[in-house]
Parts: structure tokens; sequence; C-alpha cells
């Protein structure tokens, strides 16, 4: 930009500022490239792609199984909320039916997922503004939480648990007892943490009114989820659209008012609280029975059964050879995961393999509304709002 | 959600009021999608958009789709969302290679970098696209990753050069063939004991 201004005997000149891929603020390796006219942002060209490993090639490429591990690999805060959406989107192509405990399972995992997201988010954008001790605390909680994830699944990440036809697992000894205890715990760690950061001075003169949007602008950015719900529209797939068994699940939204930085921040407060609540009420109602549906065709027999029946051994090696076949069709479906709406758009051949699967991730769109939110800021209010939008590079560059 | 005649509703409404632009629409698993004319793209987002009716103000995402060996190639696909009514609907256009799409930035303004997605992973052009750059894939990359004839492996790899101290880029060198098993076999797979539970995809023509 050639915006030279002569003010007084002083002239000035917009400059360009290369911000990342290696900053810490940067939430990964995003390259910014902001125009500046002193200490304010004129414009923010994100520059995006530095983690593409070609996911959606790859699945086209593999069997509807060995997708699996892939969405656990797009946004690796919140592994299994992606998992999820596959194995519906399979699960809607194959017009399978899950036993009702693996409903509640996936419920109950996929709000362990939340709050080990909005944990990450939160603390880390309070250590983006100058708070340290909240990412301390928060992080000693998600090392519980990805506890639980190993124990159920033998990986704290990257845990392919959800899978077309149920969860791979049924849920080991005692680990609904330990739940329950840390749903009996955690809202104190968000008392704790709030009392750090809620009225906290400085935490809000980084915050509020920061990187404002409207709730126009945000329908037209394509926002979803938490970023959505900040700018005062109520919307929330878990309600509008239930899948599995939210619809009997009680729960409260909550929505911002004003949009900026700090009303995403206590919308994912609140969401926390209530996805501690959502936990406590799948626990209480867990009932007993399958955790898989029992077609050989597309889940895996029981180990016993392996040993002694021929029919199982075969099933289980075309499962993880051959795979199973989808029949013809196309669905985008969708979940509210803990970023907003992540979406598999998948259609499939009739063969073993996705004929295409897109993936709609959702901080790729919060990412591009970077330029709207940053612009007239200062510099200094760009990690800020970085880091309010919740941004993780592996679903963005997919 | 909704249940399948209201979406056959909806359908019939939007065929009304859009009209012949509208080639063929279709409800299947509970979702609505409809194959619309390419050249009217821009004006019939609009008219759902703005629509009392339907108020379909949100754009979830931009895709596209490569059928090799059909003709025309491609489908750019536009998943729109509608939050006042809690409807979703699924438009398609049908695209030759090498023709451009009209762009919609100036309708959805997160069109803008699905749209250059679309072009950095199939080369489908947008016209009247205000900032039609590639996005996910590297500086200088040549080619259309997600084409179906573009190679898994690609045809260029990068490599720390010690005596030149810096990345290069070289010719993919594989050292054993990339292997595409083929397992399709006479194994019955899932048609005999899951496609029967399927409902039958209700296909309307209506031109």
């Amino acid at each position: 930009m050639d915006s030279t201004f002569q003010s007084g005997d002083k002239s000035t000149q917009s400059f360009t500022l290369n911000f990342g891929p290696q900053h810490p603020a940067a939430h990964g390796v995003l390259r910014l490239i902001l125009e500046m006219d002193g200490e304010i942002v004129e414009r923010a060209d994100p520059h995006i792609g530095l983690l593409h490993r070609g996911t959606e090639k790859l699945i086209e490429y593999k069997t509807y199984l060995q997708a699996i591990p892939y969405f656990d690999r797009l946004d690796y805060v919140s592994p299994m909320s992606q998992e999820h959406a596959f194995a519906l989107a399979v699960e809607k192509l194959l017009g399978l039916e899950i036993p009702i405990r693996a409903k509640y399972i996936r419920v109950l995992f996929c709000e362990i997922t939340r709050i080990l997201n909005h944990l990450l988010n939160i603390t880390t954008m309070a250590i983006d503004v100058g708070a340290m001790t909240p990412l301390l605390w928060g992080f000693e909680e998600r090392e519980v939480l990805m506890g639980f994830y190993e124990r159920v699944s033998g990986a704290r990440m990257h845990a392919a648990y959800f899978r077309p036809g149920g969860v791979q697992k049924d849920l080991p000894k005692g680990l609904m007892e330990d739940i329950a205890a840390f749903v009996e715990r955690f809202p104190k760690v968000i008392d704790d943490i709030e009392g750090l950061l809620t009225d906290n001075r400085i935490f809000k003169q980084r915050t509020v009114n920061i990187g404002v949007v409207t709730s126009e602008q945000a329908l037209d950015w394509g926002f979803s989820g938490p970023m959505l719900r900040a700018s005062n529209v109520a919307w929330d797939l878990r309600r509008t659209q239930p899948y599995e068994v939210y619809d009997q699940m009680e729960f409260l939204i909550p929505v911002g008012k004003n949009g900026d930085c700090y009303d995403r921040y206590l919308v994912r407060m609140e969401e926390m609280r209530q996805s501690a609540l959502i936990m406590k009420q799948c626990l209480e109602q867990m009932p007993e029975g399958p955790v898989k549906i029992d077609n050989y065709k597309v889940t895996t027999p029981p180990r016993m059964k392996m040993k002694t029946s021929m029919e199982a051994l075969i099933h289980h090696f075309k499962l993880y050879s051959e795979g199973y076949h989808v029949p013809k069709g196309e669905t985008y479906t969708v979940v509210e995961a803990p970023k907003g709406e992540f979406g598999v758009y998948l259609i499939s051949d009739g063969s073993n393999r996705p004929y295409r699967c897109k993936i709609r991730a959702p901080s790729f769109a919060f990412l591009q509304a970077l330029d709207l939110m940053a612009k007239g800021h200062m510099l200094a209010d760009v990690p800020s709002i970085v880091g309010s939008l919740d941004i993780v590079f592996g679903e963005i560059d997919r | 959600m909704n249940s399948m005649t209201n979406l056959e509703d909806l359908g019939h409404l939007i065929v009304e009021e859009i009209g012949t632009d509208i080639l063929s629409w279709s409800v299947a698993y509970g979702e609505l999608m409809a194959i619309v004319e390419k050249s009217s793209i821009a004006r019939i987002l609009i008219y759902l958009r703005d629509s009392e009716a339907l108020q379909f103000t949100q754009l979830m995402d931009i895709c596209g789709v490569d059928y090799l060996g059909r003709e025309p190639r491609f489908d750019v696909v536009y998943n729109l969302l509608s939050i006042s009514h809690n409807e979703r609907l699924r438009l398609k256009i049908e695209v030759e290679e090498g023709l451009p799409v009209p762009s919609v930035t100036s309708v959805y303004s997160s069109a803008n970098w699905w749209e250059r997605e679309v072009f950095d992973l199939y080369g489908i052009p947008f016209d009247d696209h205000p900032d039609l750059r590639r996005i996910l894939t590297d500086y200088g990359f040549e080619g259309h990753p997600l084409r179906k004839d573009f190679p898994l492996t690609g045809y260029m790899e990068v490599r720390y050069d010690e005596a030149q101290k810096r990345v290069v880029y070289e010719p993919v060198k594989l050292p054993q063939a990339f292997r595409n098993f083929d397992f399709e076999s006479p194994w019955e797979g899932m048609e005999r004991t899951v496609q029967a539970s399927i409902p039958p995809n209700t296909l309307q023509e209506i031109k």
C-alpha cells in the first residue's frame, strides 16, 4: 500500500511485517503478512498450507477403516470429534444404527474432547496476553483427560476409537468411576481459572472490544461453534440437529453479546461447565449392552470367537485387508466439534475406498476472517485475536 | 432432523421460485441436493440468501470433485445452511476442464478461500475472484494435486542439501514403485447385509 501521508513535517509510510511461521503466538505454522501503518494493522494476509499433508488425497487411497486415523491428525487437540463426523457419515451411507451404549460412550468422549480443546485454547490465549498460571493449571487437567483417552483407546491423542459401527472397545473397569470423580472436581478448576482471568484487569484490557464480529458478519463469513455464539447467534448443532443421544441431554447454550475476544473466552468457559454436566448425565444414564453392531462385515468379531470360528477369522482378515464396500451415494454429515461445525462431505462410488472425502474444517473459516477482525487494531492485538479464534493448523491445512 | 416430506416440499418450493436453472434435484439420506446451471449460480445464491422463506444465510463449504472420464469433468459443490429454518441445501454445478466458474465471493464473503482452495487443488478458475492465488500447496507448486490423474506420490520432493545449505527440489525417486493394491474380490462385501436397509435414492427429474 502506498498510503504515504504528510502530517506536519513528519511523513510515515506503511510497511509490511512478516509474522511467523515460527512464532510462539502464531498457534502453529501461521505465516501472517501484515501491512502496517505504524502500529496499526491495515491488512492481514494469512498464508496457510505450511502443514498441508494431502489428507483428502490420502484418504482416497485408503479403505474406510484406514481413513479413521487421519481424522485424529487434523485438529490434534480434539481428535475424537472428528472421527465422529467420519464415522457418522459412513454409518449414514451404510444405513447402520449403532447400539445405545455406543452412543452414550461417544457423547461422553465428545464432551471430554470439548473440555480438552477449550482448556488448551483458553489457556494458550491467556499466555498470549501474558497470563502464565492458567496454562499450568489447565494442562494438569488435560493430562487427566488424556489419561481417559489412553485407558479407553491405548493412545493419549490419536485415539482411532470411534469407528463406523460403534466404538472399538468397551470402557475398561473403573473408568466410569474415575470420570465421575473428575466431573465432580472439575467445576472447581474452572472457578480457579476464572478467578485468574474473568475479572483480571490486564486480561480484560487485552480482550474486551478487540476483534469484534457482528452477527451478520459472522454469518457471512461462515462462522460456527463458539465463534458464532459469541456473536450473539444461538446456534448449536447438538441442539438444532441432534445426533447420537444429545436430544436426551439437558444443557444450556451460552451466547455472547458483543462478539469480541472476551465474549469468545466467556462462551468457551461456560461450555466447559455444560460439558461437565453432559458427562455427568451420560454416566448416570449409561446403559449396559454391546458397544458395536454385531455385523462382522463392518466391525471386528470378538477375539474369543476368532479362536474357534473359521468364519470369524475370515471376517477379521477381510475387514483389515479389503475392508467393506459402501453403497453408492454421497452425504454431508456434520458434528458440533469443539471449534465449530466440522463436516465431512463423503462420496462413495460403491467400492471399498471413498471416492472423495472433503473435510470442512471450522477454523478455516475463522482464519479467513482475520483480516476483517484485525483491521484497524494494534499489532499487539493480533495475538489476542489469533488466540481467540481457536485455530489449529492440522485442520486448516489438512 | 427434517422429515423427507418437508425436504421435498422445500425442493418443490425452490424449483418453483428459480425455475429452469435447476436441472434436477433429489433427496437422499435426508439431504436435499440440486444440480443447477453454472452460469446462474451467483443469481441463485443471492435468491436463496435473501428470500424470506428460505434464508440460506450461510455458505458452509465449497468443494470440487473430479470425475475423470466424465464429460463435463468436474463438479463444484456448495453447501448452504439456513439457521433460521434449520435446513441444509447442497448445490452442484458441472464444469468442463479449463472453463471458468463465476465467483460467488460477492454473495458470501466466506467463498473467498474455498474458491481459492478449489482452484488450487483442482485447477478450476473462478471469474471475478478478487484474489485467486494458490492457498494450500507450496509456493511455486505446479499441478493440481486432488485431480484423479495426479499421482499420490507427486512429482517433486524436497530435502535439505548440506552442501548448498538450503532446501532443494528434486523429482520424486521411488526405490520401489508405488503399489496401489486392488482388493476387489468376489467376496460379497456389504451388499447382501446392508444394501437392503438403505432407503432408495429417490431421484426426481423435473425437466
